[in-house]
């Protein structure tokens, strides 16, 4: 089955004269977001766990409730949840209740952070970034199983024959990831389902991951499971509405990043070609946005499809325009272009 | 030339994929044992042989460091003397002063000739190179224009920026970093 989503990362969202709302204002807006997703059909909402004033959705469970509240059809989700710095049990037990408030749509994504705002915060040492989430996703897995779990780690207490509540029924567990082949192979051991963050560069690149994820899943005696993409996007009703409304946001987003991350300062050059048809960027009117889609499907044998809307700056209106053209041109297309 | 990249994450894959496409035999060693790199190399850099750390260096002639910063202590100074070392990790997160990587490499792997390239582009933009400026600095005339010679063949511009301590201006904080750039020409 293929399905399509929404992620954001709850960036602060202007209002029409360019003034920041606040970030009570921005997470109520971002309830109104997740209601739009389920109205105009579509599977999946994602949020990413952020700590950083310019991106204040730090509890995202909190929001994906008050929108399970008011819709019925859509999953909901994180996008990721940065485990590493957060304890798997409390993490089974938000999405759990989660998981029960919406009655069995919850699901969540894995991460190891590419953000690493939450390892000071919570006290932990980026030094220990793979050891944090390979022992974590470990717990994670066994509290998955259901009934009591004993584990024992460095990370956290031991857990012996301990119930972990509440019960639910299972919900779908991705792990989030952005080049890093032993995550690959570690969703792969766990069986859980990979989700590519394909945010910069010829998404045709990660074709091998999906192979090495295939490969491994039969290697460990799994079944297959779905492959997803998360990559940044903006609609509008023609290319150059979409692509004017998104570059200066783009441009002020990435320029900050890409000082601690290493990403290249964009130019108008470098912009075009991530929009265009060998960059990560869906930025365009719906027919463009959506051959795009299918075709990066196509090439690394995806069945999901996740578009983060919203980089900062946007307006409210606009991210609830993008959300509409999505659900309503770009997915139907999409839906026809791989059938 | 063998080419020895240590790290199977995010870059060394990408940076040993370069280099078999250029030609050169590539080994790949990542934390320990290389059963554990088998199934990552034949996927993702395919012709890569996956090895110790210890038996890669010592067969090699160029050696690239795409391990995290943090994992370098770990490392066995001893296996590098005599090699040409190529330093392509960053702090991170970002060291609140500039301490320059390439400094503490060299001070630890003594009579290996290091050479700071690499590290100020991100692995996502490395692929196609497409003769994308790379600056390299080094205190080894002789290092560098190894360097600067295997960096052409795999497809970027070798620009030459100084001395080791030079290097500071690849690293995060300073204008190049993570910046494409082309030479003019």
């Amino acid at each position: 089955m293929t399905t399509f989503g929404l992620d954001t990362f709850g960036d602060v969202t202007h209002d029409a004269d360019g003034t920041p709302l606040s970030h009570a204002q921005t997470i109520r807006n971002v309830v109104e977001q997740g209601v739009l997703a389920d109205q105009v059909g579509l599977d999946f909402f994602g949020i990413g766990e952020h700590h950083t004033p310019d991106m204040p959705l730090s509890a995202a469970d909190v929001v994906l409730a008050a929108i399970a509240a008011r819709t019925s059809f859509i999953h909901l989700g994180s996008a990721v949840t940065v485990l590493s710095s957060d304890d798997p049990v409390r993490v089974f037990q938000r999405f759990s209740t989660l998981n029960a408030v919406s009655g069995g749509r919850a699901e969540v994504i894995l991460g190891r952070g590419s953000s690493v705002d939450s390892f000071p915060l919570f006290g932990y040492d980026l030094a220990d970034y793979e050891d944090l989430f390979e022992e974590k996703t470990h717990l994670f897995a066994e509290l998955l199983k259901g009934g009591p779990v004993t584990w024992q780690g460095k990370t956290r207490a031991a857990l012996h024959e301990q119930d972990v509540v509440p019960f639910t029924e299972p919900f779908p567990t991705w792990i989030g990831v952005g080049g890093s082949p032993q995550s690959v192979v570690r969703a792969a051991s766990y069986g859980f389902s990979l989700m590519l963050a394909i945010i910069g560069g010829h998404p045709g690149r990660f074709a091998p991951f999906s192979e090495l994820y295939r490969h491994a899943l039969e290697k460990f005696g799994r079944a297959p499971l779905p492959i997803g993409i998360h990559s940044p996007g903006h609609v509008a009703p023609t290319d150059a509405q979409a692509r004017e409304e998104f570059w200066p946001h783009y441009l002020d987003v990435i320029s900050r990043l890409g000082r601690t991350r290493g990403f290249s300062t964009p130019t108008p050059e470098s912009y075009a070609h991530e929009v265009g048809p060998h960059g990560a960027l869906f930025v365009g009117s719906p027919d463009t946005v959506a051959s795009k889609m299918a075709r990066t499907m196509k090439t690394l044998g995806a069945s999901r499809f996740d578009l983060k809307y919203g980089i900062g700056g946007l307006s409210h209106g606009s991210l609830m325009r993008t959300i509409e053209l999505y659900g309503t041109e770009v997915v139907p297309r999409v839906r026809e272009l791989l059938s | 030339m063998k080419v020895a990249v240590l790290g199977a994450g995010h870059v060394g894959p990408v940076i040993a994929r370069l280099a078999l496409a250029a030609g050169y035999p590539v080994a790949i060693a990542g934390s320990g044992d290389p059963a554990r790199i088998e199934m990552i190399t034949s996927f993702l850099a395919p012709g890569a042989v996956p090895r110790s750390a210890a038996d890669a260096v010592a067969d090699a002639d160029l050696v690239v460091l795409a391990i995290p910063w943090h994992r370098f202590a770990t490392v066995d100074p001893a296996l590098f003397a005599g090699k040409v070392v190529v330093d392509a990790m960053n702090h991170w997160p970002p060291a609140a002063e500039p301490l320059g990587t390439s400094e503490e490499v060299a001070r630890r792997l003594v009579g290996a000739q290091v050479v700071k390239t690499l590290n100020h582009i991100a692995y996502q933009d490395m692929e196609p190179p497409s003769g994308r400026a790379v600056g390299l600095a080094g205190d080894s005339p002789a290092a560098l224009d190894v360097v600067a010679e295997f960096l052409s063949r795999i497809g970027f511009e070798p620009v030459r920026v100084g001395s080791l301590a030079d290097g500071r201006l690849l690293e995060p904080g300073s204008p190049v970093f993570g910046t494409f750039t082309k030479e003019l020409s």
